[in-house]
């Protein structure tokens, strides 16, 4: 490109477009690099829900009534003083919910969280490093890639929870996010070793190892920081996974017994016959609020995805040129060009 | 060091590359093919002087440029620094870097996105001289900005690559190469995917580099015209081995290899064409 200030371009005599040339100074002095992409319906969508959800779960819980606490009228319907009503043993819906909200995005950051450190030492240390280690890291990852995931969660679940000399901790959220994140990281660690091998083979990466970069600075400082996309994106796919997992395994009495989570309220409307007793107030609220937190952590996903692969961000750009197009009267060929 | 070593301070600086050898194993199922990518290179490298090494894609430069500046390891054969074997590893390895450097061939590709222009320089100078306080570091890499020409440097420092033109990177790329304080440039086809009109440019600024600060550089290209312009000795490499070399000018106007020949015919030559052109028009074979 000729940049007129660039040294190896003579300078030129006689008239001069000065205006392309001031316009194109203009372009290169906006230099700040856009850290977000332009905000998408979908991101937005994603953000609210997320947001919204996750200032419930911080504050509320400070505004409510102990969640434990059982004075209260059983299986009241939601109306004046209980806006979610009671279950069978007097607790406050509403209280549950905003605890049970707290305690599965705990859950969910630290076992997501987990699994991404994880997958970062298997997977990125393998691609960059290659050989010996590359083979063992693998085996170890498509060990516990065919593993089924459910299964082994509920097998570890249930065998720490009966470890003696663990105490409170047994039934801690804590402990179920830990067992959830060892044993969600592996496919996220196939996705960053296959890129982390590709990005070994940059001439930039070479070029830093000739400048004397140690081999972990060129992974965490010249690697790392071009994978961020791809991070954001399996960190929320983790925390999807363990938010969805624990509701699972509290639903199945393997939770945190001892603190309350979105799922161990599941568990406890079903235990408690809520479904049978027509206590609809008791079950639905959690359920909704699991099925919301995964859309919009989705969300978030798939606008994430759009940056990564631009080609997906055209899509829904071309369909909306074709409707207004039709709209507009002119017509539409098979392979959708416009005429 | 070397130099102390062996008790003889003022011996010459000299690269010796003696006898390289590269094999690649291509494997396709079960069956195993070896590609002898380099076999049998010999050269030294001398500080203030300049050496070519010309020859086709594929000819085996490019493994040679990655084996000196120990990012690959050679099958067999040396490579000596002031008579020292090249270490792999290890603060050996670090001190022999802070010598030997490498200016890549596309300056798109070998600088980070993600960092800025002062830190691809900042980063080498650190390491070379730990010593120094991040206020030095800073300083000189502006001094070295400026030494590329990518003046003000002021200007260039906070921008990211993509903000820059390839010449600029370029220039980027020999500062960085000259940041470590090295006294051997291996530059593996510096200006190829450059535009025609900056490569000169670029090549000017090495050459002047060259001549200023002593240093010996190993230019790597398959444009013989600029071989014959900017060096003092060129080698034309083929199928792995050095079939030809000598003074630039002799090689060019007197080859002796048959490749050497192949080459130069295939270089756009207008004072060729012309006679060319004479020769047609003479025999009126062509209208």
């Amino acid at each position: 490109m000729a940049d007129n200030t660039s040294p190896e371009v003579p300078v030129r005599t006689g008239p001069t477009p000065t205006s392309t040339l001031a316009a194109i100074r203009i372009a290169k002095t906006d230099r700040t690099r856009r850290p977000l992409p332009r905000i998408s319906g979908k991101l937005l969508t994603g953000i609210i829900i997320v947001v919204v959800i996750s200032l419930f779960g911080i504050l509320a819980p400070f505004f409510v009534q102990d969640p434990r606490f059982s004075g209260n009228d059983a299986l009241l319907p939601p109306g004046d003083g209980h806006i979610l009503g009671t279950t069978k043993l007097g607790y406050d819906v509403f209280a549950q919910l905003a605890w049970g909200t707290r305690g599965s995005l705990f859950v969910g950051v630290v076992a997501g969280g987990l699994a991404l450190l994880l997958a970062i030492l298997f997977g990125v240390l393998a691609g960059y490093f290659g050989g010996v280690l590359d083979e063992v890291l693998t085996l170890i990852t498509n060990i516990m890639l065919v593993i089924p995931g459910l299964p082994l969660v509920m097998v570890i679940a249930a065998y720490v929870q009966h470890t003696e000399g663990l105490g409170a901790f047994a039934r801690s959220s804590l402990l179920v996010a830990i067992v959830l994140g060892i044993t969600g990281w592996a496919g996220s660690a196939v996705v960053l070793r296959a890129t982390a091998k590709s990005l070994r083979m940059r001439d930039y990466v070479a070029a830093a190892r000739v400048a004397g970069e140690k081999p972990l600075r060129v992974i965490f400082v010249e690697i790392l920081p071009n994978l961020v996309p791809l991070l954001a994106a399996q960190l929320i796919f983790g925390v999807i996974f363990a938010i969805l997992g624990e509701a699972g395994l509290s639903y199945l009495g393997l939770g945190p017994t001892g603190s309350i989570t979105l799922g161990t309220m599941l568990n406890d409307a079903q235990t408690g016959q809520a479904v049978g007793s027509q206590a609809w107030w008791w079950f639905v609220p959690p359920g909704a609020l699991i099925a919301l937190l995964g859309t919009g952590l989705s969300l978030i996903n798939f606008a994430i995805d759009e940056v990564v692969n631009p080609k997906l961000r055209l899509a829904p750009q071309a369909a909306r040129n074709q409707r207004k197009a039709r709209r507009a009267g002119r017509s539409v060929s098979e392979n959708g060009a416009i005429a | 060091m070397s130099h102390a070593k062996q008790g003889r301070p003022e011996a010459p600086s000299t690269l010796e590359i003696r006898n390289l050898k590269r094999d690649y194993t291509l494997r396709s199922g079960f069956a195993r093919t070896t590609l002898h990518a380099v076999s049998d290179v010999s050269f030294t490298l001398e500080p203030g002087r300049t050496v070519a090494l010309v020859g086709e894609s594929g000819s085996g430069k490019s493994t040679v440029a990655r084996i000196i500046s120990r990012l690959e390891n050679a099958t067999g054969g040396q490579v000596l620094l002031d008579g020292v074997q090249a270490p792999n590893r290890g603060r050996a390895l670090e001190r022999y870097r802070s010598k030997v450097q490498m200016v890549f061939q596309d300056p798109f590709a070998s600088l980070n996105p993600f960092h800025t222009i002062l830190h691809h320089v900042e980063r080498p100078l650190k390491i070379h001289n730990p010593h120094l306080s991040k206020k030095e570091i800073t300083a000189r890499a502006h001094e070295l900005l400026e030494r590329v020409q990518l003046t003000p440097s002021s200007r260039y420092a906070d921008r990211r690559p993509h903000e820059l033109s390839g010449g600029q990177r370029q220039r980027v790329a020999i500062a960085r190469a000259l940041a470590p304080g090295a006294t051997y440039i291996v530059a593996d086809e510096p200006v190829s995917m450059l535009d025609v009109s900056i490569r000169l440019g670029v090549l000017n600024l090495l050459a002047d580099l060259q001549r200023s600060e002593g240093l010996g550089v190993l230019y790597i290209t398959h444009d013989l015209a600029t071989a014959r312009h900017f060096s003092d000795e060129i080698m034309v490499m083929y199928r792995g081995a050095i079939v030809e070399r000598g003074e630039p000018d002799s090689v060019i106007l007197n080859p002796q290899h048959e490749y050497t020949r192949t080459l130069l015919d295939a270089a756009a030559d207008p004072d060729r064409l012309g006679q060319l052109k004479a020769e047609v028009r003479a025999e009126g074979s062509f209208r």
